[in-house]
């Protein structure tokens, strides 16, 4: 699917009309692509705090393999932006040494796919340490990078680790949407002194949101594990994290015209996972639908489905959940296989329908 | 407790491997002696550790107390497990107390540890008293890790553990080695691993990070001969530990002296604040199997054991020297 820049017009037509966008209660003031907000995320927690470094493949002097940390090396120099050999296993072991004698580590997976090769490190140093020692050790370290597919790269670039990451106690694991997202919650990840993993997605890199004056101050930081109400609505509740949370937003736009009224949640974190919003959404519309880039077997669908089921939302549920989800498959290379692999537009819609029982027969892919 | 010996007798019982070279002598009283050690094997470096070491009555004791409460500390929980108090996992030290000790004496408590999971003897060298240590193996709130870490999780102040997967402690350790780089002070990581650890990938790793960034790392491979069942020569193409590193110099040492280690500790300590990484071969052995659930015995013979306890260990060859050197008495060290 395309991005979509916004140009000025549009963004004047979403403040006058209706509310696209998630924003805080500032007027809008500018726009911002992703990038460049997780770039001034970085340089200014940076500039507050001496103790906070990057390191990773290709982020000093080639500004960033996707130029998220583009301009930094040029700023704080060699001891703070650090390029690293390609040996994930040892970097981000030393990251995490360094997280533990006091320092902050911003520790750059070129994807989380090459997080693989370092993965005892992430959950066997980081996440667990703080707790076998009964609290003595802390691990304030940031492991970032894409998450998740991207286009026509083939089955071993393009796993989506959420699900994985979510299931360890210990980590933080965080996955935005927007640019405010990725400004307020990368500074709160730099801040917390938890090990947190931060899972961003290089579609949405080039991907430009209009940020409000709040979300442009240094001290801008959004709660890790509290989701967001993208769009308000009474008829179904459509959960989504990092990208498909855009893809909910064009269903609902969809399904605004045949009348259907779609809440759409951000979700932001993944763990902690704010299941409360959730269940207060679908206490409100009684009907859920949860989408996520990532493969349907003990996923995210999967853990708010059992959430759900547990609390008190489920007695509101007047129709199974229904999770959209990537297929069970290793990522295809051809374009037409690959957007066959990943839940589109048509897929929520139909979904929706699905479980309000609609009939879809005029629907087309 | 003043110790008297008389001139005469120190000239008495020299061993086979240790000499005496009695300074400072006052008659009857003795309060600093040399000693010579082993020769060290070097790697990339033109010149070792002194070989001739001096050694305080009072730092001798201090050693030889240190290396007995560990000893005692691990035969204890060699007990304690199998009535059942101790369950899980417990890897057992004894037989290796000169290298943390030895390693110790040379550190400053701003200098970092980090090891693996036989990390008891090393627990208490940095600061964690017996009865903490004890407290955790028996899973209670008073251990230092309120019972929640267990036997291979036991932190302190400058030491971070004890940890449970082989070799990933290494790139740890170069994490905080770069730590005290970036923070410009003028301390050391010392980063220990086993002999089964040493093929790891992730040492490769973190040995040319290390290197390229010259970091203050001093590399420790405590090699006991044998990674779990399997000897050094069925695991390692090479068995020089200490030339393991390439690039990073080496030095292969005693690790049954615990005198030998401390003075390879302080001259590393010395290369590893001027000069960038370096990496320590400590040949010592383990009495016990590799850990409780091993009797040790399948893949190595008991005379082994037995030579080795004989002839090699740690705390019985220092009493020796402090001996011969007039710091003790056979009494005061209840020798029978």
């Amino acid at each position: 699917m395309a991005l979509r820049l916004i140009k000025p017009g549009e963004i004047f037509k979403a403040f006058i009309g209706r509310k696209h966008f998630s924003t805080t209660n500032k007027a809008l003031t500018q726009t911002m692509y992703v990038r460049d907000a997780l770039n001034s995320a970085m340089d200014e927690e940076m500039q507050r705090d001496e103790k906070v470094f990057i390191l990773g493949e290709e982020v000093a002097q080639y500004d960033g393999a996707y130029k998220v940390s583009r301009g930094l090396w040029r700023k704080y120099g060699d001891q703070r932006v650090i390029d690293t050999p390609i040996t994930e296993m040892g970097f981000a072991g030393i990251a995490v040494g360094a997280a533990m004698a006091g320092l902050k580590p911003i520790c750059e997976f070129m994807t989380f796919n090459f997080s693989m090769q370092a993965i005892d490190q992430v959950i066997n140093s980081a996440a667990k340490s703080h707790y076998m020692s009964a609290g003595f050790v802390k691990v304030p370290i940031v492991f970032r990078g894409p998450n998740g597919a991207a286009a026509g790269v083939g089955a071993q670039h393009s796993q989506c680790f959420a699900a994985w990451y979510g299931h360890c106690p210990g980590l933080k694991v965080i996955s935005p949407y927007s640019s405010e997202d990725c400004r307020g919650l990368l500074k709160a990840a730099i801040r917390d002194p938890n090990p947190v993993v931060f899972l961003e997605n290089e579609l949405m890199y080039g991907q430009a949101f209009p940020v409000s004056e709040e979300a442009m101050s240094e001290d801008f930081v959004i709660e890790i594990g509290k989701a967001k109400v993208e769009r308000p609505g009474k008829h179904i509740t459509l959960v989504a994290h990092s990208k498909p949370v855009g893809l909910c937003l064009e269903a609902a736009e969809q399904l605004a015209s045949e009348g259907i009224d779609c809440e759409v949640i951000n979700m932001r974190s993944i763990r902690p996972l704010d299941i409360e919003c959730v269940e207060k959404s679908v206490m409100k519309t009684n009907h859920l639908v949860t989408v996520e880039g990532g493969w349907p077997m003990f996923g995210i669908g999967s853990e708010i489905c059992a959430q759900i089921m547990e609390g008190q939302a489920f007695d509101y549920l007047d129709a199974p959940v229904v999770r959209v989800t990537g297929a069970d498959v290793p990522m295809p290379y051809a374009q037409i296989l690959e957007d066959g692999a990943l839940p589109a537009v048509k897929d929520v819609v139909l979904s929706v329908k699905k479980t309000l029982h609609i009939q879809a027969a005029a629907d087309r892919a | 407790m003043a110790l008297r010996k008389s001139f005469s007798v120190l000239l008495q019982g020299v061993k086979q491997n240790t000499k005496v070279l009695s300074t400072n002598l006052h008659r009857n009283y003795s309060s600093e002696s040399t000693f010579s050690v082993k020769p060290y094997d070097l790697h990339k470096l033109e010149q070792g550790p002194n070989s001739t070491v001096s050694c305080t009555k009072d730092d001798a004791i201090k050693y030889y107390t240190q290396m007995q409460v560990i000893r005692r500390m691990e035969l204890k929980a060699d007990q304690l497990y199998k009535q059942k108090v101790i369950r899980g996992f417990c890897h057992l030290y004894d037989g290796q107390e000169a290298c943390c000790v030895g390693i110790e004496a040379s550190l400053t408590p701003e200098d970092d540890v980090i090891t693996a999971y036989r990390a008891h003897g090393w627990a208490y060298i940095r600061g964690v008293p017996v009865s903490k240590v004890l407290a955790e193996l028996f899973g209670r709130k008073l251990g230092c890790a309120k019972g929640k870490g267990g036997s291979m999780h036991m932190y302190h102040h400058n030491f971070y553990g004890g940890n449970g997967i082989v070799g990933a402690q290494v790139p740890l350790g170069a994490g905080i080695a770069f730590a005290h780089k970036y923070n410009n002070t003028k301390s050391v990581c010392v980063t220990l691993y086993g002999d089964g650890a040493a093929n790891q990938g992730q040492l490769f790793e973190a040995y040319n990070m290390a290197q390229l960034w010259n970091l203050p790392c001093i590399f420790v491979c405590e090699n006991n001969r044998y990674g779990m069942g399997t000897s050094v020569d069925r695991a390692a193409a090479s068995i020089s530990y200490y030339t393991r590193g390439d690039y990073i110099p080496g030095i292969r040492v005693d690790g049954q002296d615990v005198l030998a280690v401390r003075e390879a500790t302080k001259y590393a300590k010395e290369h590893a604040v001027n000069q960038g990484p370096i990496l320590m071969e400590l040949v010592t052995y383990r009495y016990h199997g590799h850990s409780m659930s091993d009797p040790g015995t399948s893949y190595r013979t008991r005379d082994e054991v037995k030579e080795v306890r004989q002839n090699l260990d740690p705390i019985s060859s220092f009493r020796d020297k402090m001996m011969e050197a007039g710091f003790v008495t056979k009494q005061e060290v209840k020798v029978s």
